[in-house]
């Protein structure tokens, strides 16, 4: 495993024998199969309990009964969650490259928060209604956020504590100041605090479109990074020599980043542990080789997003636990058990 | 402090590497830049002698003034302003009865619930960022005001509990958090960077469950925890100023009673072992004290944001003084506090806006300089 021990470059970025690239090849196909299974899930289950083939009926023979509203309703969910969960798995995949710090996580780091802050105050100050008009602020946020923690992760001699910190003690202040504009004005509590948590039942088919083409971008965007991504693993120097632009993948790097998580949290909200859990899980079994964990952080971050919202759809039937609160109590565990394994100073 | 940490190499006690490149690092952290020592000794008939540098005196004596000035101009300030000569003789005992009533019965209490919380914060503060060896550790980052919030947010939201009962639900959730993180971040001995990262685990937990509490509740009781989450002096009176205050009278003197041993822990574990420190004990007597402290605030006055993050680096600014500086930093967040109230009431009119908001925004303002500065520095 990458973290454990250092990594041996040459191990990896050689061809991998056939043997081993057939078994992470089947390995993802049988995570796109979980996918498939936990979105049918996602649209079975809930307050209203569908058998299979009323979820099949729904999908393919649409005749506007009660049913088929529910999984037409269930699917944009669904998508949207496909969608966030990919998008928050990416970037946090990214940022644990790209800082070299295993605990990175768009939501540890404050860039979450960033989004936040900045969607709040687009809705409570400038009285941006749209989706599509707030998310260039939860851009902003991001940016701005993401921007000032990797100036502070790329000084010398920077650990994993210093950099969570340093993106606690953002995200407590952008918390303080989400706070003082919920204090100020009651309307903005009133939508706010259900936003604030991380839901995803916001989703419409409006909400999707509005934020697709961003997160295509950033998806892609980061799924070419793989290779460059890989070169900066072996440290700046080795990475120079080996041809690859350090700054030019530094500033893509956060770019795919700032796009993926800002897009998401600007329709879902900011969900945390995402980005931390799914690519130290993919890791375990595809080694360092970013051109595997990314893909497979692809496939993976849905399915633990659409099973958080599935659990939280169960747990608390027939109203529901907002996902970004499921998938913190299950990350929280995650993190301080990595915490306590890991020679953190290492990574 | 080079000569330290040659020493702490020496000691090979069963250590990762990796736990060792930490702790240097954390030592290099709080290297000071070697300086002659500028105070006085202080010499006694008996051998006794104690050390004052004159500086940190003149700092803590000077913001004593300063907080009790402002305490007085607190006191007039409202919808009935008093003369700050009115305050000073009603305090003595020779106001008229109007006035007695509007200082002795609705302001003061609060003043003083203001005084002690700032107090116990920067204390509390300094003292965390002292074991954590960071000036970013301090309680608020570490999950403390959000276990303390989850406690009285159940309160609020689940039973819709008197101010007593929310105090109480914070003042369990609090201490049942830092219990929780220190249990978490035990493994053979707390290390200052495992608490911190463990520390921030379970503030990202609670932050998601007071959250949670919040979309539960209807939007009165929720406009009522954002306002206790944000930290308020509002409505304050004299039982909140007597358990804080036999709590600060006992832990005050336990704390600084052991300040040295906590300076030799700054210089790392080995070395205070070496010093002759008994290091988890004193640790975890300091950490308790710590806890409470903060968690008996945060009761009193909700989650002020910052002013435990703000104060003791303030104060070690102003002092210019190596270690933990703790009483500098008790009196900063005292002054801190009531100023901030004071600005809250003046800017915006009494019960507009809550302290919290106030301090909260001095934070941030605080912490960017703060980021940027010790980045430089390389000490973030």
């Amino acid at each position: 495993m990458l973290v454990d021990s250092p990594p041996e470059p040459s191990a990896e970025t050689a061809p991998a024998p056939p043997t081993r690239r057939a078994i992470r090849a089947a390995g993802l196909f049988v995570s796109v199969a979980v996918l498939v299974l936990v979105a049918l899930a996602s649209i079975a289950i809930g307050a209203k309990e569908l058998s299979l083939e009323q979820v099949w009926h729904g999908l393919f023979e649409d005749s506007g009964t009660y049913g088929d509203v529910v999984v037409s309703e269930r699917l944009s969910r669904t998508v949207l969650g496909l969608l966030v969960g990919a998008a928050l798995g990416l970037s946090g995949a990214v940022l644990q490259a790209l800082t070299r710090n295993p605990l990175a996580d768009p939501g540890l780091l404050g860039i979450n928060a960033g989004a936040s802050a900045a969607v709040v105050t687009a809705i409570t100050f400038f009285g941006v209604t749209s989706l599509s008009g707030y998310v260039w602020f939860a851009f902003a946020g991001a940016a701005v956020v993401g921007a000032l923690v990797y100036f502070l992760g790329g000084s010398r001699g920077s650990t994993p504590v210093r950099l969570a910190l340093a993106g606690t003690a953002i995200s407590a202040a952008l918390y303080g100041y989400l706070q003082a504009v919920m204090i100020m004005d009651e309307a903005a509590l009133g939508k706010m605090r259900f936003w604030t948590v991380g839901s995803l039942s916001s989703a419409t088919d409006s909400t999707i479109g509005q934020v697709l083409p961003f997160l295509a971008i950033g998806t892609v965007l980061a799924l070419v990074l793989a290779r460059p991504l890989n070169a900066m693993a072996m440290g700046d120097d080795t990475a120079r020599a080996l041809g690859a632009h350090l700054g030019r993948t530094r500033a893509l790097s956060m770019a795919a980043a700032t796009l993926l998580c800002g897009a998401a949290t600007a329709a879902c909200g900011p969900i945390m542990f995402v980005g931390l859990m799914i690519p130290h899980l993919v890791r375990s079994f595809t080694g360092p080789d970013m051109r595997w964990i990314l893909p497979y952080a692809t496939v993976l971050s849905p399915v633990l997003l659409l099973g958080a919202d599935v659990i939280g759809r169960l747990v608390a039937r027939p109203a529901e636990l907002q996902v970004g609160i499921v998938t913190a109590i299950l990350g929280g565990p995650v993190f301080i058990f990595l915490v306590r394994r890991r020679r953190t100073a290492q990574l | 402090m080079k000569a330290p940490r040659n020493q702490a190499g020496h000691h090979h006690l069963e250590r990762t590497q990796a736990e060792r490149v930490e702790r240097d690092q954390a030592e290099r952290d709080q290297a000071v830049p070697a300086r002659a020592f500028r105070g006085r000794t202080v010499r006694a008939g008996g051998g006794l002698s104690v050390r004052v540098d004159i500086r940190a005196f003149t700092v803590v004596a000077l913001l004593l003034v300063a907080a009790l000035t402002a305490s007085v101009v607190l006191i007039g300030t409202g919808d009935f302003p008093i003369p700050a000569t009115d305050v000073l003789k009603t305090l003595l005992g020779n106001g008229d009865a109007g006035q007695e009533f509007i200082v002795n019965e609705l302001r003061l209490p609060r003043v003083l619930v203001g005084l002690l919380v700032g107090a116990s914060l920067g204390l509390g503060g300094a003292l965390f960022q002292a074991i954590s060896r960071n000036p970013l550790g301090s309680p608020d980052v570490l999950g403390l005001g959000q276990g303390s919030t989850a406690g009285a947010l159940v309160m609020i939201v689940l039973f819709s509990g008197s101010a007593t009962q929310v105090a109480l639900g914070a003042l369990i959730g609090g201490l049942a958090t830092g219990f929780a993180i220190y249990v978490l971040a035990w493994k053979q001995g707390v290390h200052g960077y495992r608490l911190v990262l463990v520390g921030i685990g379970v503030a990202a937990i609670l932050t998601a469950v007071n959250g949670y509490l919040i979309t539960k509740a209807d939007l009165v009781d929720a406009a009522r925890a954002v306002v206790w989450m944000t930290g308020s002096l509002n409505g304050r009176d004299w039982a909140q100023v007597w358990p804080l205050l036999i709590l600060c009278a006992v832990l005050v003197p336990l704390v600084l009673g052991n300040a040295r041993g906590l300076r030799m822990l700054e210089m790392g574990d080995d070395v205070a072992y070496a010093l002759g420190v008994r290091v988890e004990r004193t640790r975890l007597l300091l950490l308790v004290a710590a806890v409470l402290l903060t968690a008996a605030a945060t009761a009193a006055a909700g989650p002020v944001g910052f002013v435990a993050l703000t104060a003791p680096q303030l104060a070690r600014r102003l002092t210019r003084s190596p270690g933990p500086n703790l009483v500098p930093a008790m009196c900063m967040g005292a002054t801190l506090l009531v100023v901030a109230d004071w600005a809250s009431q003046r800017a915006f009119g009494a019960d507009q806006l809550p302290v919290g908001v106030v301090t909260g925004v001095l934070g941030g303002v605080y912490l960017l300089w703060l980021l940027a500065t010790e980045r430089k520095a390389g000490r973030i």
